[in-house]
C-alpha cells in the first residue's frame, strides 16, 4: 500500500464523480433559490447545506416548514427521506470498517448517493485495493461534488430573493421531487411502494400536523416490502417449474 | 417580487437545521462507525429499501392534486406539468432532464393559459 496507489485512487474517485457535478450543481442552486424564496438568508441557507448535506431531506424540510408543520414531524419526515444513507453506511462497512475511527467519522459525513454508488462498483472490481486505497477513492468521489453543492447553494441563495413570484417557483419543488422519483422506480416492488404511498397520502392529507405523510410513507414501505417478498416467491416458483 | 417574508420563525429553522444535521449524521455513522460488520435483520432492510420511494411520493401527491400556487384549488395546468415531469423521469431515469422538461412545460402552460 504505497502512497502513490492511494493518491491515484483519490484522483480516480474524483474523475469518476465528475459527471455528478452536473446533477448536484443544479440541485444545490435550486435549494439556494427556494430557501431564499422561503425567507432564509444566505448564511442560513449555506449552514443548512453544510450541516445537513442531504439534498432530498433539505427539500422535504423546507417544504414542510412552509406548511406550518410541527417541528417534530418536519424532523421525522426529512430523516425518513434520508434513511437510505443508513443502508449505504451498512453496506460500506465491510469495505471501510477497518479504517481508523477519524477517517470513518469523515466518511460518514460524506456518505451520499454518488459516493456510495461509485464506491460500491469500484470496490467490487478492485480486489487488490486495501482499506487506504478504498478510503482515498471514497473521499475522491466527494472532491468535486461536495464543493460544487456548497457553491451552488450559496449562488442560489444570493440570486433567489430577486426572482419574481410570477415564475411560480412554489411549484418547482413538487416538480423536483417528481423528477427524483423516476430513477428510484428500479423494481416492480419500488413501483408498488410509490403508488401505495400516493394513494394513501391523498385521504391522509386530511389529518392534522401533516401526520398523513408519515402514515402514507409507512404504508408505502410495508407495501414495498410485501411486494418484494411476493415477487421473490414468484420467481422462485417459476425457476422450480423450469428446473 | 420577493417571497422573502418567512412563514416560520427563525428558532424553528435553527432547530430543524441542527436536528437534521445530528440526525442525518447519526444515520450515516450508525453502521460504518459503530455497528461494524454485523448484519441487520432482513425484515428491517426490506422496509428501509422503500423509505425514500414511499415518503417522497406521499409528500408530492397532495401538492400536485391541491397545488399551493392556486391556494389548493385543483388546477389542470399544474397537473399536466406534473404528469409530464413524472413521465419523463420514469422513462429517461434522468433527473435533470425531467426537471427541465417540467419547469419549461409549467412556464409555457402558465404563459398560454394562466
Amino acid at each position: 500500500m504505497t502512497i502513490s496507489t492511494v493518491k491515484s485512487a483519490f484522483w480516480k474517485g474524483m474523475r469518476d464523480s465528475a459527471p455528478f457535478v452536473l446533477v448536484s450543481g443544479p440541485f444545490g442552486l435550486l435549494f439556494g433559490v427556494l430557501a431564499a424564496e422561503a425567507g432564509l438568508n444566505v448564511l442560513e441557507a449555506t449552514s443548512f447545506s453544510l450541516a445537513v448535506f442531504a439534498g432530498s431531506a433539505q427539500f422535504t424540510a423546507l417544504q414542510l416548514m412552509q406548511e406550518q408543520t410541527p417541528t417534530l414531524i418536519v424532523l421525522v419526515s426529512a430523516l425518513a427521506v434520508n434513511l437510505r444513507v443508513a443502508m449505504y453506511s451498512a453496506s460500506l462497512t465491510p469495505y471501510l470498517g477497518g479504517a481508523p475511527l477519524w477517517q470513518r467519522a469523515c466518511a460518514a459525513y460524506l456518505t451520499v448517493d454518488q459516493a456510495y454508488a461509485l464506491s460500491m462498483i469500484e470496490f467490487e472490481r478492485r480486489a487488490d485495493w486495501g482499506v487506504s486505497e478504498r478510503m482515498a477513492y471514497f473521499f475522491g468521489t466527494n472532491g468535486l461534488v461536495a464543493p460544487a453543492w456548497m457553491a451552488a447553494t450559496i449562488t442560489g441563495a444570493l440570486v433567489g430573493a430577486s426572482i419574481p413570484d410570477s415564475l411560480g417557483l412554489d411549484f418547482v419543488l413538487p416538480i423536483a421531487f417528481l423528477a427524483m422519483i423516476g430513477p428510484m422506480l428500479r423494481t416492480p416492488a419500488h413501483v408498488v411502494a410509490c403508488f401505495t404511498a400516493c394513494a394513501v397520502s391523498l385521504p391522509a392529507a386530511l389529518m392534522p400536523y401533516n401526520l398523513g405523510l408519515i402514515i402514507a410513507g409507512l404504508a408505502g414501505m410495508m407495501a414495498g416490502a410485501q411486494a418484494e417478498l411476493w415477487f421473490e416467491r414468484r420467481t422462485a416458483r417459476t425457476e422450480e417449474a423450469e428446473g | 417580487m420577493n417571497g422573502t417574508e418567512m412563514t416560520f420563525d427563525r428558532s424553528t429553522l435553527w432547530i430543524v437545521i441542527v436536528g437534521l444535521a445530528i440526525g442525518s449524521y447519526a444515520l450515516r455513522f450508525a453502521f460504518i462507525g459503530l455497528v461494524g460488520n454485523k448484519a441487520m435483520p432482513d425484515w428491517l432492510m426490506r422496509h428501509l429499501r422503500y423509505t425514500a420511494v414511499a415518503i417522497i411520493p406521499a409528500l408530492v401527491a397532495p401538492l400536485v392534486v391541491w397545488p399551493a400556487p392556486t391556494g389548493g384549488e385543483p388546477s389542470l395546468i399544474h397537473f399536466a406539468a406534473a404528469a409530464l415531469t413524472f413521465a419523463v423521469a420514469v422513462f429517461s431515469k434522468n433527473v435533470l432532464l425531467a426537471m427541465i422538461t417540467g419547469a419549461c412545460s409549467l412556464w409555457s402552460l402558465m404563459y398560454l393559459f394562466g
